[in-house]
């Protein structure tokens, strides 16, 4: 949560690219999560079919996984729990990868399983750029080390070193305009 | 599966399925529709796009097990409690004034939220003068929703969710437990009807004061969510409710304007006059 809501703030005021967030979370208890991550904008839980804006920051919503649509439209999906999860990573970065191409840019932080692994794989396979938090920097290593075991092409960051990354990003596709 | 659907293969797939069998994909959500084939050719463990496309064309038992695999069956009891208690204190009460009150619960998989449902108007004291038509596109669904059998491991969570839902009694007294299994008591069926329909081809087949249909549009791109809220305008009474999935929302829908609102957080909504 701290690397997630320090990444958040620190992201350039205007960041070019519409951001997905996606946590394993409880479902079916009232949840004050996308408050508590609204540090610096209003942070979204997004209604299907909702279009992907840049600059603005959406949630996976509680109990339902997140896809992302060729069109750029957000399709929520209540089917089976991936990795014991939904919303599950894996489904988000593997749509993001289908949509997206070598657009696409997946972060894998902390976590106590594997999922998100395969699905930034796909992110890598697709031209896109995936990354994941140094593991020895995570809080649980596991998810990160997971994508570094099954796939090459994956980059390994500080957060630190995410926020520059993120902020060539912008300051790139500002200048591209 | 090594293979990638693309988008080409995906089309192609849809269309086989259209021509050989009669069910329209066409208008699904690609993404999480392409994910049910992939998981599929996983399952049944085949490794090339032509081999899915050969077996589905010439072999039809291949079919069914398919449908039965890529349609999505996922339901609870009182899921999305909050939806519930909405259900309970606005809606109910406005529709105890009818003399007999049909309900329509579309896309009801295995049933779960059909006996929510039968649970709420049984309490309101209500379902006697009810009809609830529960219909799902898969037979297998619909004949374990009128089986009333659902895993015992799962109400403890449906407990919690009935008390949130605003649910006073005791929870166990709507089901009996034996082994694994919890069945559901045959007096709350005594109003249900099961039968197949599929959204995507099927007509109007009645007039409803309260259409349910959660979490069914999230598989369906905006054309068909716009067709599916038509058949459903045209199947509600002048002041008639729909009710949908939390995250469903019918602000993309060019049906939009002839509804109200009733509740936006649980999207409940309102045929206009």
């Amino acid at each position: 949560m701290t690397v997630l809501t320090k990444l958040i703030s620190e992201l350039p005021a205007i960041f070019p690219m519409p951001v997905v967030i996606v946590i394993h979370r409880l479902k079916n208890v009232q949840s004050e999560l996308g408050t508590l991550l609204s540090v610096r904008q209003k942070i979204t839980e997004p209604d299907d079919k909702e279009l992907l804006l840049p600059g603005h920051i959406y949630l996976a919503p509680q109990n339902y996984h997140l896809l992302i649509e060729a069109d750029g439209t957000i399709s929520l999906d209540y089917s089976e729990l991936v990795n014991f999860s939904r919303p599950a990573i894996d489904m988000s970065f593997e749509s993001a990868a289908s949509a997206f191409g070598s657009a696409a840019v997946g972060i894998l932080l902390s976590g106590a399983n594997k999922d998100g692994a395969a699905g930034l794989c796909h992110i890598a396979a697709s031209g896109g750029a995936a990354i994941v938090q140094d593991p020895r920097t995570a809080g649980f290593s596991t998810m990160p080390q997971a994508a570094l075991d099954l796939c090459s092409g994956i980059q390994t960051m500080t957060v630190n070193d995410m926020i520059r990354y993120l902020r060539n990003i912008s300051t790139k596709i500002n200048t591209e305009k | 599966m090594v293979e990638e659907i693309s988008h080409g293969d995906f089309t192609e797939l849809v269309k086989i399925i259209q021509q050989r069998y009669g069910y329209d994909f066409t208008d699904y959500a690609e993404a999480s529709l392409k994910r049910r084939f992939s998981r599929f050719t996983g399952f049944v463990g085949i490794n090339s796009i032509f081999e899915l496309k050969h077996r589905l064309l010439n072999e039809e038992h291949f079919f069914r097990e398919m449908v039965q695999y890529i349609t999505v069956n996922v339901t609870e009891m009182f899921r999305d409690p909050s939806f519930y208690k909405v259900l309970r204190e606005q809606v109910l009460p406005r529709l105890a004034s009818y003399p007999i009150i049909k309900v329509w619960h579309a896309g009801c998989a295995t049933g779960e939220e059909v006996y929510s449902m039968a649970i709420l108007l049984e309490e309101a004291g209500l379902l006697d003068r009810c009809r609830i038509y529960a219909t799902d596109m898969n037979e297998t669904n619909l004949q374990k929703a009128e089986s009333g059998i659902i895993a015992l491991k799962d109400m403890k969570e449906y407990t919690a969710n009935y008390m949130q839902s605003g649910g006073i009694n005791d929870f166990s007294n709507y089901y009996t437990a034996r082994y694994d299994n919890a069945i559901i008591h045959p007096a709350l069926r005594r109003n249900i009807i099961f039968f197949q329909h599929n959204l995507v081809t099927d007509q109007v087949f009645n007039e409803f004061q309260l259409i349910c249909c959660r979490n069914v549009f999230i598989y369906f791109n905006r054309a068909l969510q716009t067709r599916v809220v038509k058949l459903f305008y045209d199947s509600l009474t002048s002041l008639g409710y729909l009710a949908l999935g939390i995250k469903e929302s019918l602000l993309y829908n060019e049906e939009r304007a002839k509804f109200e609102t009733v509740n936006q957080a649980n999207k409940i909504f309102r045929r206009k006059m």
